[in-house]
């Protein structure tokens, strides 16, 4: 379909209207229904990661379920924001988000869904992976300062100090994106311009 | 080298080649393959050239060094033609013998020959049980190839199939017929190969690519690879007729790094393949234009997914893209791009010889032609093997395989890679295809077939993947990282006899959201492992946790080593062997194993004589107390020391 042209889907039983090329997300909002995001953020492109707007759609008697932020409106579709499976996928990833990265604003949505306790134990990275710091540095600032690296339970994020120590000490605007106040808790007071290879290799890395 | 302007060049070509060879034998050594130069069948094939030469046999004997002969357990292998002699574990100082006796003398070397039942030696390869119940269509025409030489291809009949489709078929004609073939996706989804080829020529846009994922990853599986490296011509072969069918000018071959003869092999390949004008301009004088790069992987498990595979070209980060489009309409550089796997690939060239007909006579209603197995484990002939669909697992563990290594008891089977799941003995009857896989809750994946004893236990065997997984997913979202940590965290628990009530359910639970909410089909399938073992060994599960018992004995934590003092007789091995000193005992004494010294490593069991058989294994119960220091051994009767 064109992009631009007019479509409509059903959110939730009401209508609504929408130009072909939008996410279910921006659908949604511009129709007043909220879906919980965390990794999403409107000046950067989807990232699909923390699945917490996963929603359920059918078409045709198939029900499926996608994340809202990245599935593009359909003329027709029938989206369901908080079905039992919807609920389910969303308690079970903020109880595992409660584990590893406990903070104000995961807490706080978890409460949203009836969860005030995580069953999984304690593995503290304090990061979700988000990367909307990393995202933001990229696609808006253009810098490249800060990036993932390793892979599967590895992974996270560090600052690259050849860039970091030319650039962040004059801009810290990733740090207000931090959904679990990580990078701001860890970097509150760092001077960008003294970090060496040494911190990015290990100890003293702010935000890994 | 002249290019080919036509097909009568290319039929000419195999004549002249025919005609250079008629009459001459020819003596095939797995040489050009990773397993077969592992085990000294270079230096074999070199032993084999030289003595030829000595001989003065060179004008009417060839030494091919082929590609993975399938039959790894008796590498090298070496198959002497036209008669298909085989002989195996065959050493460089055998060569004299073979060349005077079979080459020379027209006899067999008797202690060469391949042992069957009963130490009865076997002659012809197909005679082999091994060989005799497989189908070997696409893996077949390795023992008559060396993958440098592209005329022993081309004798073969290679690259008539792209001269038929380019020159006697439409593209119209190609993908009906790979449709009807009803080809499915060898990687591991079987997704029709037909369905997705219309989807990417039906797709917008000009540039179309065509692309071979060879980014094979799964534990103990190395199809691909083998194929790649022994057989490189069939794989260009069936990408160029795909990308004829599907009006792509440009392909790909994504291939691991960690795969390096496989890329020279291929390396080599394609450019013989650009000397005969079999890729680039005008190919066969047809119009049609085609060319291949390769690309080299960096090792990630998760780049074989189709939108990581797709980004690692681009040369990004290989991770999946969240986006919900299809690959084949949007891929590289946004871009339709068609992924078959190595093994899909291979079989387009025989389905356009041999027709749809001949390949959907083979297998079974759903699932067609072949598939070929890495068959490894604890099963007596490891090896490559390639069945039509619809075998059982059964037949393909008991008579290809040859059972259970030393007599002991199967257990179950593990199909699909870390995606998969294990199956346990009441389904060795199991057809096996595509959907009977899935429907019993594994899956085919790309052929990886793991068979397991009495010794595995199958909570371990799901943690053993979920720590593969736990590594090799991206970690980009939620539900796969967070989700397989904490899955594996408490397998771990269970294993290490720390599990809680409750955990079987938890770990259900979890499963069932890191499946339904994970951004690409690794995180999807992650669960696989836990989900089959709970469902076919939940009591292993329950013994575990609530017993504290291992019935395998294999998980450390939950077994302690005990030695019987009734049964000991002091002969003091056990103690000498034990690599920590954890064994105290002395002349005449009754031997004790320390417990909290011991690092459970097993050794005392093996290497206590089975006369005494005195040391026992023990889990759930505890180690009784051990006798007073100084105890004396009871001698049986009769045996005085």
């Amino acid at each position: 379909m064109k992009k631009g042209t007019s479509v409509t889907l059903t959110i939730d039983g009401k209508e609504v209207n929408a130009r072909a090329g939008m996410t279910i997300l921006e659908a949604a909002r511009k129709a007043g229904i909220y879906i919980p995001t965390l990794c999403h953020n409107d000046k950067l492109e989807p990232y699909g990661a923390c699945r917490i707007c996963t929603v359920e759609i059918s078409r045709n008697n198939k029900t499926r379920l996608v994340t809202a932020c990245v599935y593009p409106v359909e003329d027709g579709l029938n989206v369901k924001t908080d079905t039992a499976a919807v609920k389910k996928i969303r308690q079970t990833l903020l109880e595992l988000m409660l584990a590893s990265s406990p903070s104000k604003t995961i807490e706080e949505m978890a409460r949203g869904y009836g969860i005030t306790k995580s069953r999984f134990e304690a593995e503290r990275t304090n990061c979700i992976l988000c990367g909307q710091c990393v995202r933001y540095c990229n696609e808006v600032k253009g810098a490249n300062a800060i990036g993932f690296v390793g892979r599967g339970t590895e992974r996270r994020v560090v600052f690259f100090p050849e860039i970091a120590s030319t650039v962040c000490a004059s801009c810290r605007e990733c740090f207000s994106l931090c959904p679990t106040g990580k990078l701001p808790a860890e970097t509150d007071g760092v001077s960008f311009t003294d970090l060496t290879l040494e911190d990015f290799l290990g100890a003293g890395q702010p935000g890994v | 080298m002249v290019k080919f302007k036509s097909s009568a060049d290319l039929t000419q070509k195999r004549r002249e080649i025919l005609a250079q060879r008629e009459g001459k034998r020819y003596i095939a050594i797995n040489a050009s393959g990773t397993c077969g130069l592992s085990s000294g069948s270079d230096k074999v094939s070199r032993a084999f050239s030289a003595e030829i030469e000595k001989q003065g046999l060179s004008g009417r004997v060839e030494v091919r060094a082929t590609g993975c002969l399938g039959f790894c357990e008796n590498s090298p292998v070496v198959i002497i033609f036209p008669e298909e002699i085989c002989y195996v574990k065959v050493k460089p100082e055998d060569v004299p013998e073979v060349i005077a006796e079979t080459i020379i003398g027209g006899k067999l070397v008797e202690r060469l020959l391949y042992r069957g039942e009963g130490g009865k030696r076997i002659a012809r390869e197909g005679d082999i049980p091994f060989y005799k119940h497989q189908s070997r269509i696409v893996f077949g025409n390795n023992r008559s190839i060396d993958p440098r030489s592209i005329d022993d291809y081309i004798a073969q009949g290679g690259y008539a199939a792209l001269g038929k489709a380019l020159l006697e078929m439409s593209p119209e004609g190609v993908l009906e017929t790979v449709k009807k073939a009803n080809l499915r996706g060898r990687g591991g989804g079987g997704f029709p190969a037909g369905v997705k080829w219309e989807t990417t020529r039906n797709a917008p846009g000009k540039k179309k690519y065509v692309i071979v994922n060879a980014d094979e990853g799964d534990p103990g599986a190395y199809m691909d690879r083998s194929l790649l490296e022994g057989n490189p011509h069939s794989v260009i072969e069936g990408l160029i007729i795909g990308a004829y069918a599907i009006g792509s000018h440009e392909g790909y071959v994504y291939v691991r790094q960690e795969y390096p003869l496989a890329v020279e092999n291929l390396s080599i390949a394609l450019n013989q393949a650009r000397r005969y004008g079999l890729l680039g301009r005008n190919i066969l004088g047809s119009g049609f234009s085609f060319d291949v790069t390769i690309h080299r992987g960096a090792g990630a498990f998760v780049s074989g997914e189709s939108s990581a595979l797709m980004n690692a070209i681009e040369g990004r980060v290989g991770e999946p893209r969240p986006k919900y489009i299809r690959t084949a309409v949007s891929g590289v550089r946004e871009r339709p791009s068609n992924l078959n796997n190595v093994e899909t690939w291979a079989n387009v060239p025989l389905i356009i010889d041999r027709g749809a007909d001949w390949f959907s006579g083979i297998g079974t209603k759903g699932s067609k032609g072949t598939k070929i197995f890495s068959l490894v484990g604890k099963v007596n002939n490891t090896g490559l093997v390639e069945v039509p669909m619809g075998m059982t697992l059964r037949q393909i563990i008991f008579d290809i395989g040859g059972g259970i290594k030393q007599g002991r008891k199967f257990k179950a089977v593990q199909t699909g890679g870390p995606s998969g799941g294990v199956l346990p003995e009441g389904l060795l009857d199991l057809p096996v295809d595509f959907d009977q896989l899935a429907a019993a809750g594994s899956m085919m994946g790309s052929g990886g077939m793991i068979v397991m004893d009495e010794d595995s236990c199958m909570v371990d065997v799901a943690r053993y993947f979920l720590d593969f997984l736990s590594g090799e997913s991206c970690g980009k979202c939620v539900p796969c990282r967070e989700g397989i940590r904490q899955m594996l965290r408490i397998l771990n628990r269970i294993c290490e006899g720390k599990g809680k009530e409750g955990d079987i359910d938890l770990l259900e639970e979890l499963s069932a959201v890191v499946r339904d909410s994970s951004l690409c089909a690794l995180g999807q399938t992650a669960p696989n492992p836990v989900l089959s073992t709970i469902k076919y060994f939940r009591d292993e599960y329950e013994a575990h946790i609530q017993k504290k018992r291992c019935p395998a004995g294999a998980c450390k934590s939950l077994i302690s080593y005990y030695i019987l003092p009734e049964k000991c007789q002091a002969c003091q091995i056990c103690a000498r062997e034990c690599s920590v000193g954890a064994i105290s005992g002395g002349k005449n004494l009754v031997h004790v194993i320390d417990q909290d010294k011991c690092t459970k490593c097993g050794t005392c069991i093996e290497v206590c004589p089975a006369k005494f058989d005195a040391v026992v294994k023990l889990s759930g119960e505890p180690v009784p107390p051990a006798p007073p220091p100084g105890t004396e051994v009871t001698r049986s009767k009769g045996k005085k020391r």
